[in-house]
């Protein structure tokens, strides 16, 4: 009876030692080489696996970041700047300091801005909506308002606002990480720096269509008039196929086209009300003190025309004069 | 007796689902509608390339003229419907609501070119060469008018190494209400039979079929007979089926065979082409005449006269709906195309187009939605789905924008007939969602 147990120990035992020999020396065969920096990296990085840097997730991105040269191209728009330079010195490298990016809506169309032309009662979903037909409210090319966009967002950075039917982001919510731009079928969500002390100056419109008829659809539609170029003394804005846009590269957010615009579609964040006044003010004066001088030119203008005609007028008295006194 | 009649007519044998035909303006000849004071004709009517126009604003053009030259080979000519003066080239509302450019035309008299011949005579002799004809069509910018708009000539251009030995002739008209190919036939068979031996010589084929469902009884009669006098054409009556009109079903009825995924009817030798199309391609062959006008149906349950319309293209939709009587009160919506397949307009003024076979008008409690309930995994979808796919699995792979599993799936493969979205008895957007996918697979291969 005892035999049976020990005999039984003494086997198993053996077959234990073998079969650890056996994987001791296939584990030394087949050993993966991995890099430990790749635990560090994946450990800094957020792992929230949205996309934001251009990979599929954030083993992607880390797998990317211990192969790379140059950490220039790489950004993680989640952790920003301080998860960058963690993982730059995990590296040993450097790493410059990015613009922090935020989400905005270049569309303004809200209810009630625009006519409503039709009801939609199917899936709701944008992409399905915009195939089928151009949104129940007027502009083809407006926010079709079915919240694709805050579907698409990880971060619960973005909501519908229930009275004006247009997405809103949550500023400090929003990663940049893009899936909103991506799920937009109208192209109106677009990343914007955020820009000095949340400053950011940006056109809320992205309809082509010639003025009129874009006005017609919607009462805040960019006509591409140009008067906010026309403002601009940093050629940051550029009118083009009926629409303005502008350069965040090379806007100094100095405000003066948010007052110039009819339809003040030119959004202002973070700009206080007092300072906008400001501005308009000032260009009203400017405007006036244009308008007195062209007045007064016109009058010169007038003037000098008219006392040369006096002069041509006495001219040829004097040569009638002449003549007669032959 | 009858029952066992029926019983032996042909149809497709996948899945297909039996609506209520409604076919209320069967009985009402077409009229010719009056001219309308002025026309719109948007310059991309057609699959493909948009055409580029070649007026100017102020010019004078008379009916039949080219004002827009087609770009590329698929892509159609656009012709002038009326004689006026071109007035405003700029973009319009569409029927989805989307702008897109257009030329306006306002109506002075009725003058046509000279080239064209007007008589009613029928000309049987055909004279041009294959390559002629299909010039001759190509010309004339006609398009598939069964809904699809698939310029004709690309059709009849048969690639290298494909070889055709049937030419189907589509006088289906699944779809529930819409009758202008009915009237058509009924109406012009001659003149069909002619286009059908046009259409057999571009090809090179020496058999043609004319497909008609039972429920089109006195036009299959009338071809039939009609047929006995034209050798190589055959009428055969279907059993009624939706989506039979569909080409790679009618095939499937008609000749056994089966289209393979992702190919085309001319990959089993056979090229269908609508009668609607057949009698433009007669005309433009033997008459000369380009698709200036086409018969619409504008029917609907309570509008006063269902009714059948010669329209010219660019007419706008509410002149149609007037002389049927008026926009009836219950409206809640007006669609441009038939209920299974057809889109809603969001404008009445949005014209006509080469492909508009008709207008219906939905009484609003039929044309709202019901509410949306879970999948109960009934099977029904998959049941009537004409090309074998799993419309509910589909659907769900479109909303997580699995595009890799939908496309093994097959989801390309569908061809939004909606049958699936009609017995959904939980009412599921299940169409819409299969389109979501296919179009996220799309937008993955552009990228």
């Amino acid at each position: 009876m005892n035999d049976v147990i020990l005999n039984t120990v003494l086997i198993l035992v053996s077959l234990g030692i073998v079969a650890a020999i056996i994987l001791y020396f296939v584990s030394q065969k087949f050993k993966v080489e991995e890099d430990p920096r790749l635990e560090k990296v994946l450990d800094t990085l957020p792992g929230t696996n949205c996309g934001g840097c251009g990979f599929p997730g954030c083993s992607g991105f880390a797998n990317a970041l211990i192969g790379a040269d140059d950490l220039a191209p790489y950004h993680c728009p989640v952790g920003g700047n301080e998860v960058m330079k963690e993982v730059a010195g995990i590296l040993g490298m450097e790493v410059e300091e990015k613009d922090p990016f935020i989400a905005i809506v270049k569309c303004a169309g809200a209810i009630g801005v625009r006519k409503h032309i039709t009801a939609y009662d199917g899936a709701a979903n944008c992409t399905i909506a915009s195939d089928l037909y151009s949104g129940e409210r007027g502009c083809s090319d407006g926010c079709v308002g079915l919240g694709e966009c805050v579907d698409a967002c990880d971060f619960q950075a973005m909501y519908m606002d229930e009275y004006t039917g247009l997405p809103v982001v949550l500023e400090d919510k929003c990663t940049a990480c893009n899936a909103c731009v991506k799920a937009c079928p109208k192209h109106i969500i677009q990343l914007w720096p955020k820009g000095k002390k949340d400053k950011r100056i940006y056109v809320a419109c992205v309809n082509e269509d010639k003025g009129g008829s874009a006005r017609k659809d919607c009462s805040l539609a960019c006509t591409g008039c140009a008067k906010c170029a026309e403002e601009c003394k940093y050629d940051a804005i550029t009118v083009e196929n009926n629409l303005a846009t502008i350069d965040f590269a090379t806007c100094k957010l100095c405000g003066k086209c948010v007052v110039a615009c009819d339809v003040r579609n030119i959004v202002a964040d973070h700009f206080s009300k007092e300072q906008l006044d400001k501005l308009a003010d000032k260009r009203e004066a400017r405007l006036e003190k244009e308008k007195e001088a062209r007045i007064a030119e016109r009058k010169k203008n007038k003037e000098e025309a008219l006392s040369e005609k006096n002069q041509e007028t006495e001219n040829p008295s004097t040569k009638t004069g002449t003549t007669d006194a032959i | 007796m009858l029952f066992d009649l029926i019983h032996q007519l042909k149809t497709f044998h996948k899945g297909g689902v039996h609506p209520e035909e409604n076919k209320l303006s069967s009985h009402a000849p077409t009229a010719r509608l009056p001219l309308p004071k002025s026309v719109t004709i948007p310059i991309g009517q057609h699959i493909g390339a948009p055409a580029k126009v070649v007026v100017e604003r102020g010019d004078d053009v008379k009916v039949g003229q080219v004002i827009a030259v087609h770009e590329g080979f698929v892509s159609a000519n656009i012709h002038s419907s009326v004689s006026g003066k071109v007035g405003k080239i700029d973009t319009v509302m569409d029927s989805t609501g989307f702008k897109r450019l257009a030329i306006n035309i306002r109506v002075k008299g009725d003058d046509w070119l000279e080239t064209i011949d007007r008589t009613e005579s029928l000309v049987t002799g055909i004279h041009d060469t294959p390559q002629e004809i299909v010039r001759k069509i190509m010309e004339a910018g006609v398009v598939g008018q069964g809904g699809a708009a698939f310029p004709s000539h690309v059709k009849l251009s048969v690639p290298e190494g494909k070889h055709v030995d049937t030419l189907i002739i589509n006088g289906v008209e699944c779809e529930p209400y819409l009758t202008a190919d009915h009237r058509i036939m009924l109406e012009k068979p001659d003149e069909i039979m002619v286009g059908t031996q046009i259409l057999m010589k571009a090809l090179g084929v020496e058999k043609a079929i004319i497909g008609i469902e039972n429920n089109k009884k006195d036009a299959i009669e009338l071809l039939s007979r009609t047929a006995l006098t034209y050798p190589g054409i055959t009428v055969e009556a279907l059993k009624v089926q939706y989506p039979q009109g569909g080409e790679k079903q009618l095939i499937e009825a008609l000749l056994g065979r089966e289209v393979p995924s992702g190919g085309l009817p001319v990959d089993v030798g056979a090229i269908v082409h609508n009668v609607g199309t057949t009698y433009s391609v007669y005309l433009a062959v033997q008459k000369n005449q380009p698709l200036i006008e086409r018969v619409v149906t504008v029917t609907g349950k309570s509008i006063d006269h269902p009714s059948n319309f010669w329209v010219r293209i660019g007419t706008p939709v509410i002149e149609l709906i007037d002389a049927a009587g008026g926009v009836p009160e219950d409206t809640g919506k007006v669609i441009s195309g038939g209920p299974m397949m057809g889109k809603a307009l969001n404008d009445l003024e949005v014209p006509i187009a080469k492909a508009t076979s008709g207008i219906l008008l939905i009484p609003l409690l039929e044309s709202r939605r019901a509410e949306v309930y879970n999948c109960v995994h009934c099977g029904k979808c998959v049941e009537v789905c004409p090309m074998g796919l799993e419309p509910h699995y589909l659907m769900v792979l479109g909303k997580n924008k699995d595009t890799a599993k939908a496309g093994k799936e097959h989801i390309l493969d569908c061809i939004e007939c909606g049958s699936c979205s009609f017995v959904c008895p939980s009412n599921r957007p299940i169409l819409d969602y299969i389109r979501y996918g296919k179009s996220q697979i799309r937008k993955q291969k552009t990228a």
